[in-house]
């Protein structure tokens, strides 16, 4: 790694720490930085440990957790289908997520125990996720990415045919908190989630940082990929695989929060270019810290009641990147 | 056929998926090294599909390809990237890279995965600038670049892969004359002073004929005539597999290639390529 991108990367670091910070000062209760550092040093009176420790920090580290793997798996998937639309939501794994909460919420799991949704959920994406990729590989040689990208968007489709249908049919209670499951949340957050989500990630993280110079191949041609030495369809496959369970456990703890996985990584390269190794880390750090002062605004912003996150991220987000846009063309 | 080619390739056919008609039906030629070799021929006769199946992204159905001595099925795509520089027919490239990030994509065979680049690769690289005059817009974005640049950073990509020999797909499209010049003589160049091996694909019957060793004029997917260019490029030939009347001239000079044969079309003909008072129509 370059000393630039390591300079980039510790920025981004250190603004990622300050929003983990800040988060957890704003809230119901503001509680000021020094007391919010007292308390996760073990200090300061019980109300405000258990606020900051048992609530805030947990809350904020799965945002991070969650905006970090939406970003880097908008920014690998980009890569993966050349496309700039491409997003984590776009083949269908947030739909197959989806039909497993709908189908968690109206067959009454999820009043027996809490984690019958994320579980649900979560079956839903793999679901998705190895549908599309069975179709995708059923069309001749190797996986080609535009049937990957038309297969996704279509079975996308189906499975929201699929909920309205079901919707259709569900008492008003259901329908209500299936549409706030699916507008998403990270108000479930707890320990036991950050801690599974981060084992979860790690792994797969470390893998799609690793490909971080076949994916710059990959980005600018399969042939040209093909032609430089890399093994195309192995790097394809893990890339489509390993970035589909992220947004597979990211939804099934938050719901879908859109946004995040499309503009980070855009962002990203309009202020410091396309190459994968600076890309894809920084793109974890900025999606994950973007996330956490969104939820922070959408905990905050209206008093006891709560915004949907994902209202936020695009309020917030699209006019910060829109001003990014003008002033990069000018 | 020479015991020491580049490629060696023998009775090669091909046919796409869903498709009865053979895209290649029976090539086979050879490759000396160090020479510059062109393919030639209508669209549609199979030129990018034949370079394809030389560089093992498409594979025959019948005939092999071997490089180097080594039937293609035997290398590993990182060997022979050590060994072959491709610059592929552009596509567009969606996001925004560096003509250095571009040069530098040239290493991944020497790097792989985790290698990081040393000295030896950023001389390399800056060689590969150098050689395609391009040092002055190593930090453009490859999206502001004119064609004529474009098409060099990515010949300059294939030269940073330090290969034995060089592949490319009509690199000089849509170029005008001095930067489509340029490219010819710098491939001449690499053939000459570096011994490199280059194999093009070209629509250029006559800066072929200047600069090319050998060609192959493929016409419907079958060798329609094969040797040096004044073998090849002959009246009766080009007019049969063009369809359109030509006359052979002889390049005027000045210049080491003074006297290569040059294709020159006919005016006053119909669409089908009768002379208009032949009476048919």
């Amino acid at each position: 790694m370059s000393a630039r991108v390591a300079l980039r990367l510790a920025i981004l670091a250190l603004a990622v720490l300050l929003a983990l910070v800040a988060s957890m000062g704003f809230g119901a209760a503001d509680i000021p930085v020094p007391e919010v550092m007292r308390a996760i040093g073990g200090r300061g009176d019980e109300t405000t440990r258990t606020i900051v420790m048992e609530l805030r920090l947990p809350r904020a580290l799965l945002a991070f957790l969650v905006g970090g793997a939406l970003g880097l798996a908008g920014a690998t998937l980009q890569a993966l289908l050349r496309n700039p639309l491409a997003e984590p939501f776009l083949l269908g794994v947030s739909s197959g997520a989806a039909v497993g909460a709908v189908a968690a919420v109206v067959l009454g799991w999820s009043a027996l125990a809490a984690w019958t949704l994320p579980v649900a959920a979560f079956l839903g994406a793999l679901l998705a996720t190895f549908l599309v990729l069975f179709v995708a590989s059923r069309t001749g040689r190797g996986l080609d990415t535009r049937v990957l990208l038309l297969g996704g968007v279509v079975i996308g489709m189906f499975f929201n045919a699929v909920i309205l249908l079901v919707l259709t049919f569900a008492s008003a209670e259901t329908f209500r908190s299936a549409i706030f499951w699916m507008m998403g949340s990270l108000a479930a957050a707890d320990w036991g989630a950050a801690v599974l989500l981060t084992g979860y990630t790690v792994p797969a993280v470390a893998v799609l940082v690793l490909m971080a110079r076949p994916l710059n191949a990959l980005s600018v041609g399969e042939e040209t990929a093909l032609y430089l030495g890399v093994r195309v369809e192995r790097v394809k496959l893990a890339a489509y695989i390993l970035s589909s369970l992220l947004v597979a456990a990211a939804v099934a703890v938050s719901g879908v929060i859109g946004f995040v996985g499309l503009i980070i990584p855009h962002a990203i390269r309009l202020v410091w270019g396309s190459d994968h190794r600076m890309l894809l880390p920084a793109s974890i750090f900025a999606g994950g810290g973007f996330l956490v002062i969104a939820d922070t605004v959408a905990r905050s912003a209206a008093g006891p009641s709560e915004l949907p996150v994902g209202v936020i991220t695009a309020l917030v987000g699209v006019p910060l990147f829109v001003l990014l846009l003008i002033r990069r063309k000018a | 056929m020479s015991a020491g080619a580049a490629f060696e390739v023998s009775d090669l056919c091909f046919a796409y998926e869903g498709s009865s008609r053979l895209a290649l039906d029976g090539v086979s030629f050879a490759v000396a090294p160090g020479v510059l070799y062109t393919v030639i021929g209508p669209n549609g006769s199979g030129k990018s599909t034949l370079l394809k199946l030389l560089l093992g992204a498409l594979q025959p159905a019948q005939g092999r390809v071997v490089y180097a001595g080594r039937p293609l099925p035997g290398w590993s795509r990182r060997d022979l990237a050590r060994q072959i520089g491709v610059v592929p027919q552009g596509g567009e490239i969606m996001f925004p890279v560096t003509v250095r990030e571009i040069v530098e994509m040239g290493r991944y065979p020497h790097l792989g995965l985790l290698g990081r680049p040393g000295r030896l690769d950023h001389a390399a690289v800056d060689e590969a600038l150098e050689r395609c005059d391009i040092v002055g817009l190593a930090d453009r974005p490859l999206s502001r670049l004119s064609g004529g640049e474009r098409q060099r950073a990515l010949v300059a990509r294939a030269l940073a892969q330090q290969p034995a020999t060089l592949v490319l797909d009509e690199p000089t499209i849509s170029l005008d004359i001095r930067h489509e010049m340029q490219i010819f003589e710098l491939l001449a160049e690499l053939t000459r002073q570096d011994s490199v091996t280059v194999v093009l694909v070209t629509h250029h019957l006559n800066l072929a004929a200047r600069y090319a060793d050998r060609m192959l004029l493929l016409d419907g997917g079958a060798p329609a005539a094969e040797g040096p260019p004044n073998q090849v490029l002959r009246r009766e030939a080009v007019e049969q597999v063009y369809g359109w009347p030509v006359a052979v001239g002889a390049h005027p000079g000045p210049g080491r290639d003074a006297g290569a044969p040059q294709i020159l079309p006919l005016a006053g003909t119909d669409p089908s390529g009768e002379p208009v008072d032949g009476g048919a129509s």
